[in-house]
């Protein structure tokens, strides 16, 4: 019980002060997860990123299913829906009502602007600590789809699904190469 | 009747949005603004600004201010629960068997592969989000913003060095460009 309402506490929390994408919200759930709690390991949670993104629907609600129910079960799965999406609804039900004054200020403007640097921070921190990880781990064919992945959506735009899918591609080949040379 | 159609409009947005966010525009925008009216194109417009300006999903942000718009909060809580009704599902079967098959060689291979991608996409998404933080002003007049040059490498270096917790992190930030501002206008 008081697992499940400190993952519902966790997921209120993160949820509330998490601006901007998918990739933001998920590399908070790294360090509060993994690094903090040590809840779930590396490895999972980037598993469960990869699932989130190629996954309908929005990917913190989608991580939030992952985690929940990896942490507690199909409660825990339930607590971290709730959790996740009850910022959301408070907020902008509350703001449906003078969004467009809040939309115009400037305090909030400058407010929300600062903020995106500390928010880029924090996914180039955890961007930074998967890097090096990948690195020590030598893998070569690793580090080219890393870098593959990175130029494809950063230079030449290129949708993230249709990168994910030809990733798992490169998977399959390497896991067929593997047999054959092991045959 | 309209409860029964605001929850099919967003379990359609919620089915068929893959990647996040901005795959869910364009579902919201044939769906609620164009197919039923319920809001305005200019509406819709103000919604995506404060849908960025909180925090979020934009599905579920959207979700939230067509049901309070049309029936309340009743209203927002059925179009939310229609747009993770999919994902609570699917994923759910995803995680199943994730788990059941993890240890196939086959599927790990695939596994490893992915994640050397995500490692790229999180760095790519890292890197965005920093140039656009950084460089502030509209089309070719963009430079460099000295203020949030030094907010992101102090927000930086207390996450890499000192290992603050990332939300305060992100708080502080928001102030510190605030406070700034203030005192060199």
């Amino acid at each position: 019980m008081k697992k499940l309402f400190k993952l519902f506490l966790d997921m209120l929390y993160i949820s509330s002060f998490t601006f901007g994408g998918g990739f933001v919200i998920v590399s908070i759930m790294k360090k509060k997860f993994v690094d903090e709690e040590k809840l779930i390991t590396e490895e999972e949670m980037i598993d469960f990123t990869a699932i989130a993104q190629s996954s309908p629907g929005a990917i913190a609600v989608n991580a939030a299913i992952l985690v929940g129910r990896r942490c507690a079960g199909w409660p825990g799965m339930a607590v971290a829906v709730v959790g996740t999406v009850i910022p959301p609804i408070v907020i902008i039900s509350v703001i449906s009502f003078f969004y467009k004054v809040f939309a115009s200020n400037t305090y909030v403007a400058l407010t929300l602007k600062g903020m995106g640097a500390g928010v880029a921070a924090v996914v180039l921190d955890v961007a930074c600590s998967l890097l090096f990880a990948e690195v020590k781990g030598r893998n070569v064919i690793h580090i080219i789809l890393t870098v593959c992945a990175f130029a494809a959506t950063y230079f030449f735009g290129i949708n993230v699904i249709i990168i994910i899918f030809a990733a798992a591609l490169v998977g399959i080949l390497t896991n067929v190469l593997k047999k054959k040379g092991g045959a | 009747m309209l409860y029964l159609q605001l929850f099919l409009a967003f379990l359609k947005v919620g089915l068929f949005s893959i990647g996040g966010g901005y795959a869910a525009i364009p579902i919201i925008a044939s769906g609620v603004v164009e197919g039923y009216g319920w809001i305005t194109e200019a509406e819709f417009a103000d919604l995506m600004t404060v849908a960025e300006m909180t925090p979020g999903p934009i599905a579920v942000n959207s979700a939230t201010f067509v049901g309070m718009r049309l029936l309340g909060v009743p209203g927002a809580l059925v179009a939310t629960a229609g747009c993770i009704l999919p994902s609570c599902i699917i994923v759910s079967v995803l995680f199943w068997a994730y788990y059941k098959y993890k240890g196939l060689s086959f599927l790990n291979s695939v596994l490893s592969a992915l994640r050397a991608c995500v490692v790229g996409l999180i760095a790519a998404a890292g890197l965005k989000l920093l140039v656009t933080a950084l460089y502030v002003g509209s089309g070719s007049e963009k430079t460099l913003d000295p203020v949030q040059l030094f907010i992101f490498l102090t927000a930086f270096i207390a996450l890499y060095s000192k290992k603050v917790n990332p939300i305060p992190v992100m708080l502080l930030s928001g102030f510190l460009g605030l406070f700034i501002h203030i005192l060199i206008p």
